[in-house]
């Protein structure tokens, strides 16, 4: 049977994590759809992913807002018809995809980096300290991908698009107001250059003056730690680690950053890693490619008059 | 309002998780132990509506091993009323442990709960959820802020891109993230007074609650190991480097 792609969007195109997504459907099945849930202009590229046979859309004001039980409305009774569903693993995706399991009385497998079998899966635990290898027993399969693990499909695809209603329920959870981080510059999750600042930085002044052209200068995107972002030198979706975003780039610059577990878990995976401290002995050499023992405030500066 | 926390018994978040040789799990023997986290934070929210006269009671539950009993009288000591703790040496998937909550949330009837968004073992961030789907309550996951008035709770979640703000009719699940509060040491009277509330102790299997795995572990493997590289001798000699290495 099908399976079937949450499709992670901006209201105009599907995101990258898209079809990094579709590539991890397609180790499951060959048959594989994609929904286009909140707005319908985003149904065009999903068409166009490789590998995709059908595309779904349903409008809802609802869905565009991720509410959880609106979600699960309309994914559940969809169920019928696939085997599995992905969502990617950002903050909607783990919102929602456990709601639907629980409402099919199946196991949710999260944040899965590997397809093993068409119901075998691996996935991190403990901060990624170990990989579990896991095989389900249920008929229904309700995944979240770690998306830096799989390769984006093309898009060279055309897909049929389908509209089909969503449920109109009324939901106990109701949108009051958002306040989303605007930025020119590329987002976090699937930027090829990320660079990011931690405690050392000190103030937000500081963080701006120093990490954000920095990361301007090399057309990356500004992350931080935890301890960046608790202090207020950075807003909360800027979190890298266990408990905030996983990103896999190109390059990863840590400037004033330990190294902790928690914040490892979710940049080791970078391809080169630089590290900036002054503290010879900080965790954060212990993985990185090239290892600068300096303090930040002149070689930073230093560093972006080389480039 | 009764507000109900469960909290789970975990490794200490600054421990080196060692996987077994045998590829069966992670080493869990002679291992410090304490609250996860992310309930630790549940638990001070919780407290915390008491102290604001917004809640009357604090209930927290547990459900693992006997053991567990030792992070109930944490969160004792840092001010909850009371505890439950259903006993299983079984490892249960997040679906199990949402039914078993739903089971003692029948008998307690409380108007919220408050639990973390994720555990820092397993790492699924998901027994919320399912909790929610399973009584059809509203939830609001990934809380930074929580404002209760008139039977609603106003939550302030970090999401990617930001931050949203959802109104959920009360009761509801709410589950929390780091920067929603700092949890507080509990003081020593208060670990003395712990000593003294009550927890109520039974089996898991009790519940009429059928527990079965749906995921089966084929097996626990070291990840592969990232080799530390070169240190560089000033910010020139790194820029040169990454040209060299064609990354920049
Ligand atoms: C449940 C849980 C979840 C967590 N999740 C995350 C997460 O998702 N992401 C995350 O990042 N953390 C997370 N943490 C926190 C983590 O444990 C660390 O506390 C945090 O990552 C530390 O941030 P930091 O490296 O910026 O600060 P510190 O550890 O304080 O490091 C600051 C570094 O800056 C260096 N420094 C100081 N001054 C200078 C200077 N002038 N020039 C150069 N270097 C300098 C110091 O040598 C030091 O190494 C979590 C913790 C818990 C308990």
């Amino acid at each position: 049977m099908a399976v079937l792609v949450y499709a992670d969007h901006d209201g105009v195109n599907v995101k990258d994590s898209t079809n990094k997504a579709v590539s991890a459907a397609l180790a499951i099945s060959s048959d594989v759809h994609v929904l286009v849930a909140g707005s319908v202009a985003p149904a065009k590229s999903a068409a166009s992913i490789d590998g995709v046979s059908k595309v779904l859309v349903a409008k809802s004001d609802a869905l565009s807002k991720d509410i959880a039980e609106a979600v699960e409305a309309l994914v559940t009774p969809l169920m019928a018809n696939y085997d599995a569903v992905l969502f990617v693993a950002g903050a909607a995706g783990k919102n929602a995809a456990p709601r639907i399991a629980a409402k099919l009385d199946v196991a949710i497998i999260s944040d899965i980096i590997e397809v093993t079998g068409p119901k075998s899966f691996v996935r991190p635990i403990y901060a990624g300290n170990a990989l579990e290898s896991v095989e389900s027993s249920d008929g229904k399969l309700i995944i979240t991908v770690r998306t830096t693990a799989f390769k984006a499909e093309g898009n060279g695809g055309a897909a049929s698009i389908e509209e089909i209603v969503a449920p109109n329920a009324t939901h106990s959870a109701t949108f009051v107001s958002e306040a989303m981080v605007k930025s020119d510059r590329p987002e976090l999750q699937g930027a090829k250059r990320v660079v990011s600042g931690g405690r050392a930085l000190g103030s937000e002044e500081e963080f701006n003056a120093v990490i954000v052209p920095l990361a301007d200068r090399l057309g990356a995107a500004v992350g931080a730690s935890r301890a960046a972002v608790d202090a207020g030198y950075a807003p909360n979706d800027y979190q890298v680690g266990q408990t905030g975003k996983v990103v896999a780039p190109e390059l990863y610059v840590a400037v004033g950053i330990s190294g902790a577990i928690q914040h490892l878990a979710g940049m080791k995976d970078s391809k080169t890693i630089v590290a900036i401290n002054k503290d010879p002995d900080a965790p954060i050499f212990q993985i990185a490619d090239f290892g600068l023992v300096a303090d930040y405030k002149t070689a930073v500066p230093e560093f972006q008059n080389s480039l | 309002m009764k507000i109900l926390v469960p909290v789970k018994r975990v490794i200490d978040y600054n421990v080196k998780v060692r996987v077994k040789a045998d590829q069966t799990g992670v080493d869990l023997a002679n291992v410090k132990m304490s609250m996860n986290p992310f309930c630790e934070i549940a638990v001070e929210e919780a407290v915390r509506l008491v102290e604001k006269g917004v809640a009357t009671e604090v209930v927290v539950v547990s459900i693992g091993v006997t053991q567990a009993q030792e992070t109930i009288r944490t969160a004792l000591a840092m001010g909850a009323d009371r505890g439950i703790l259903l006993t299983s040496d079984q490892d249960l998937e997040p679906l199990n442990i949402a039914k078993l909550l739903k089971a003692v949330i029948a008998e307690e009837k409380p108007d919220m709960v408050l639990m973390g968004k994720q555990a820092i073992d397993g790492d699924n961030n998901a027994t919320g959820q399912m909790l929610a789907a399973l009584l059809d309550w509203p939830q609001a996951t990934f809380a930074s802020e929580i404002n209760i008035d008139g039977g609603k709770a106003k939550v302030t979640r970090e999401v990617d891109g930001g931050l949203q703000t959802l109104e959920v009719a009360l009761p509801a699940i709410v589950t929390v993230d780091l920067r929603l509060n700092e949890p507080r040491f509990a003081s020593l009277p208060n670990i003395m007074k712990a000593k003294k509330k009550p927890i109520d102790i039974k089996d898991a299997a009790s519940m009429g609650v059928e527990v079965k795995n749906h995921l089966n572990v084929t097996k626990v493997t070291e990840p592969p190991k990232r080799e530390a590289g070169i240190k560089v001798e000033s910010a020139a000699e790194l820029a040169a480097k990454l040209k060299e290495a064609g990354v920049i």
